[in-house]
């Protein structure tokens, strides 16, 4: 059992860490906007596929 | 996001032949999904295949999406785009101001030499694809550096290379798309909103964080009372709990403390003084226990009681803020730039209001904001002063009255010279508006509040009588029964009942496109009896097509239009921007005593001869020719909007109107109907219009030819044969009945003044919204009797049996906490 000895300064250290990331996290900015990226992963590829597309198409026609 | 991925499946399937619209009926406008009209077969070549387009403003912004490479956005969007409104000129102009430096200053942020950072505010957004289309486009500009798009809030921040674009160019630019941007001041009060939310969400972090560790070791030490274990780890266990539950206390509990105090020190009990009698109390003993080696702790129950209420107090803030911001929204559609007249009263000139000085001359036209405070020096009107005093009916003013800046012009356009100056005044308003709204709770909430202070001193009375009892009885218990009492009594789900459901269901509204201003709206919502619709514009697409011009035999088409055109330039109402529009470029005419009735018609003079212009009885009772009975045959029976011309002796022309009716508009009233609510519909137009509309939609009860004044006094008549009256509208016109409607919608296309007196806006123009939202109004009032039922059971249960001293200290913080946890997922059903 003395094991725990380690055990337990190591999850304090994470905890540590974890805390630290999420103050970051926070006073970053990271959690001012919760719906926005869910919808922007969505769409952000198409930007330079797009102009391609079309003027292959506008060839064609 | 599971069906917007779907969708786009599809089309992309579908893109080897062209786009196929997701949103829009073939036949249909491309763009903003309105039926084309026949004439001028306007299309636009996307992905190959000819479009059809309503207007020129739809086509102008479609180009202007394709040509910058922005195709994609049709087939990613889920809703309409707003119809575009091609160049307009005054927009253009007012943009312009934006570039003098004593302006920028109210709003953008210097970022060394070149570059600049606003915040703008747009406006047309309908779904998130329009966001991505308008990150796309700006970020494509060039000279803009950086742009990202909030899409809770709608607001970009831009930044951008002054010497290569300017901030009104940038502005320009996101009108060609058919999106309206203006700057806007993030003021101090909003900053202040963000730091403060961030740090209770660094609290709560704190909080949740340290007591998951604090739990873990907890359940370590009743493990280890259950099963025996070493006192070496016994007492590392306790010591660890201590110094993991000690950043709790000192950062995470901190405001609970803090607000105890205040209230002590106004002698009154807060929900916060039990709070923090538990909580330093359970703290103290288990720190002393810990030190001294032997003893019970409680550090468990008091982490989660820190978490638990620190997440209720953060959602109740959020919901009190999005309420605010989406007032604050409104309230920043009041205008900045203002009319300022020569000092003969001739040329126009747009400028900022807060560019205006003691002295300068202000045209304040009908629905807009008077820009600051001042005095009548030509025309007289009502004014709405409603946001600085509360009163809804408009007030008279002629002359040499005082004129208040913030106030709305509701009838005449008005000149006026400025008194003292400005910023202030309206700004001062638009702050007034804000904390109004912050600081009205529901009645259900206040209810909770009165019952919660009274509780509270009970519970404190209770808690010192079992202290003491138990002293009495048995010396060795009685600190731990009395602490159990005063953890399990905690009100906080009490407390918690209303605002977790009402912001539950705000949000949910939110997505769904209704913006509710008032959280006590909701409430009244389930209560309703009747609901009273307005005619044009929320029935129907309140964009009327001009579809035929009737002229006396001396007049031409065009000449009709001129004239009707300088007349109606000076209303807001939609027929009127019809005219203007078809009119073209408007040739000058002086105008002179400009008088307008609203709900009637406009009277002017132009070269000493009166011209009227308005709906038949306007004219009727202003000019005593006759409208030619063979006209009359000529738009037959059918029921159509018409607007007269005439001279004090004779009628010149007749202008007629279609406006299409909206689809969901059927379906919406069919709904209300089979929920038992009586329809109304109230409009100003004539008896043929209202019944055509009345029949398509199956209202059985219309009343037409109504003016504002008519229809605030036909609902006051309904409430007072005890009926709770939902008025949904959206012109100037409705504003005095909105306001005396029980619950009141306005239309997202709305003016601002209907907007304002409003209680919900309807931000997505969809109407069937509306019933959605009387189906959450009665789930969400139904969940607070559910949430008050159960924390009071609890409370009224747990206190006796805890008193009895049957209920360890760490089971009350269990249940107490569950109580609170099960209002909180109780409420989030309402997200669904």
């Amino acid at each position: 059992m003395e094991i725990i000895y380690l055990l337990i300064p190591i999850s304090l250290i994470l905890l540590g860490v974890i805390v630290w990331i999420l103050l970051w996290a926070v006073r970053d900015g990271q959690y001012d906007d919760l719906e926005g990226p869910a919808h922007r992963i969505l769409m952000d590829e198409d930007r330079i596929v797009e102009p391609q597309k079309n003027s292959r198409r506008g060839d064609a026609g | 996001m599971k069906l917007a991925i779907a969708k786009r499946d599809v089309d992309q399937d579908s893109s080897e032949t062209g786009v196929v619209s997701a949103v829009t009926d073939a036949g249909d406008c491309f763009h903003c999904g309105l039926p084309v009209p026949p004439a001028p077969g306007l299309t636009v070549n996307i992905d190959g295949v000819d479009q059809p387009m309503c207007c020129h403003g739809c086509q102008a912004v479609a180009e202007a999406i394709i040509a910058s490479g922005h195709g994609n956005f049709y087939r990613v969007r889920t809703e309409v785009s707003p119809t575009g409104q091609g160049p307009v000129p005054e927009f253009l102009r007012d943009t312009e101001v934006y570039d003098v430096p004593e302006i920028q200053g109210q709003f953008v942020h210097s970022l060394g030499a070149d570059m600049r950072e606003a915040s703008l505010i747009l406006e047309g957004i309908t779904c998130a694809a329009c966001i991505w289309l308008n990150e796309q486009y700006i970020a494509g500009l060039p000279g803009v550096t950086d742009v990202r798009v909030n899409y809770a809030t709608q607001r970009a921040l831009v930044r951008w290379d002054e010497t290569r674009i300017k901030l009104s160019e940038i502005l320009q630019s996101i009108q060609k798309i058919g999106y309206r941007a203006l700057p806007y001041n993030p003021d101090q009060q909003q900053e202040l909103h963000r730091q403060q939310r961030r740090l209770q969400l660094r609290r709560l972090a704190v909080a949740g964080l340290f007591g998951m560790q604090v739990m873990m070791i907890s359940i370590s030490l009743y493990a280890g009372a259950w099963s025996g274990m070493e006192v070496s780890f016994e007492r590392l266990f306790r010591w660890l709990s201590l110094g993991l539950t000690l950043p709790v206390m000192l950062y995470s509990a901190t405001p609970f403390f803090i607000s105890a105090g205040r209230d002590l020190a106004r002698r009154r009990v807060g929900m916060d003084v039990p709070v923090s009698l538990a909580i330093g109390i359970a703290f103290g003993s288990s720190a002393w226990a810990t030190i001294i080696g032997h003893g019970e702790i409680y550090f468990d129950s008091v982490v989660m009681f820190v978490f638990f209420l620190s997440a209720s107090r953060y959602f109740e803030n959020m919901a009190r803020q999005r309420c605010a911001a989406s007032v604050e929204k409104l309230a920043q559609s009041l205008p900045v730039v203002t009319t300022r007249l020569a000092p003969d009263g001739g040329a126009e000139e747009s400028v900022a209001a807060a560019m205006l000085a003691i002295g300068d001359r202000v045209l304040v036209r009908p629905g807009e904001t008077v820009p600051a405070d001042g005095e009548i020096i030509a025309g007289f009107s009502a004014l709405d002063e409603s946001l600085l005093n509360g009163e809804s009916i408009p007030v008279d003013k002629n002359i040499g009255d005082r004129l208040l800046g913030g106030s709305i012009n509701v009838t005449n356009p008005l000149q006026m010279e400025v008194k003292s100056v400005g910023a202030d005044t309206v700004m001062a308003e638009i702050q007034r508006t804000i904390e109004r709204a912050q600081a009205e709770k529901p009645p259900l909430a206040r209810l909770a509040d009165r019952v919660a202070a009274r509780f509270i001193s009970l519970v404190l009375l209770i808690v010192v009588s079992v202290a003491v009892f138990w002293w009495l009885h048995d010396t060795e218990r009685w600190f731990e029964i009395a602490l159990a009492v005063l953890i399990v009594s905690c009100p906080c789900a009490l407390s918690l009942a209303t605002p977790t459901a009402i912001s539950a269901s705000l949000g949910k509204l939110q997505s769904a496109g209704l913006l509710v201003k008032r959280g006590s709206a909701l409430e009244t919502l389930n209560r309703i009896t009747h609901v009273v619709f307005d005619k044009t514009g929320t029935l129907t697409r309140g964009r009327p097509r001009l579809e035929r011009v009737i002229c006396s035999p001396q007049y031409e088409r065009n000449q009709c239009l001129q004239i009707a055109a300088a007349l109606e330039q000076h209303s807001e109402h939609p027929l009127a921007r019809v005219l203007v529009q078809e009119a073209g470029i408007l040739e000058k005419h002086e105008l002179a005593r400009v008088t307008s009735t609203a709900g009637g018609g406009i009277c002017a003079s132009i070269d000493d001869e009166d011209y009227f212009i308005g709906n038949v009885s306007y004219i009727a009772s202003h000019s005593s020719a006759e409208i030619p009975a063979q006209w009359l045959d000529e738009i037959g029976a059918d029921a159509v909007t018409t607007v007269v011309l005439a001279r004090a002796d004779r009628v010149i022309a007749m202008f007629t109107f279609v406006d299409d009716l909206r689809e969901d508009a059927k379906t919406l009233i069919t709904h209300l109907q089979n929920l038992g609510k009586s329809v109304v519909l109230m409009t100003g137009d004539g008896d043929a219009a209202a019944r055509q509309v009345a029949d398509l939609t199956g209202i059985r009860d219309y009343r037409a030819q109504m003016s504002p004044q008519a229809k605030m006094e036909a609902v006051q008549a309904l409430q007072q044969d005890s009926a709770v009256v939902l008025m949904i509208g959206d012109g100037v016109n409705d504003a005095p009945v909105l306001s005396s409607a029980n619950v009141s919608i306005a239309m997202g296309g709305a003016s601002s003044l209907a907007k304002t007196s409003a209680d919900i806006v309807l931000t997505a123009n969809h109407l069937p919204a509306i019933a959605q939202a009387m189906v959450v109004a009665v789930r969400t009032q139904r969940n607070i009797y559910q949430n008050m039922g159960w924390a009071l059971m609890y409370n009224f249960g747990a206190i006796p049996i805890a008193a009895m001293g049957l209920i360890a200290p760490w089971l009350a913080a269990i249940g107490m906490s569950l109580s609170s946890l099960l209002v909180v997922l109780n409420a989030l059903r309402l997200t669904r």
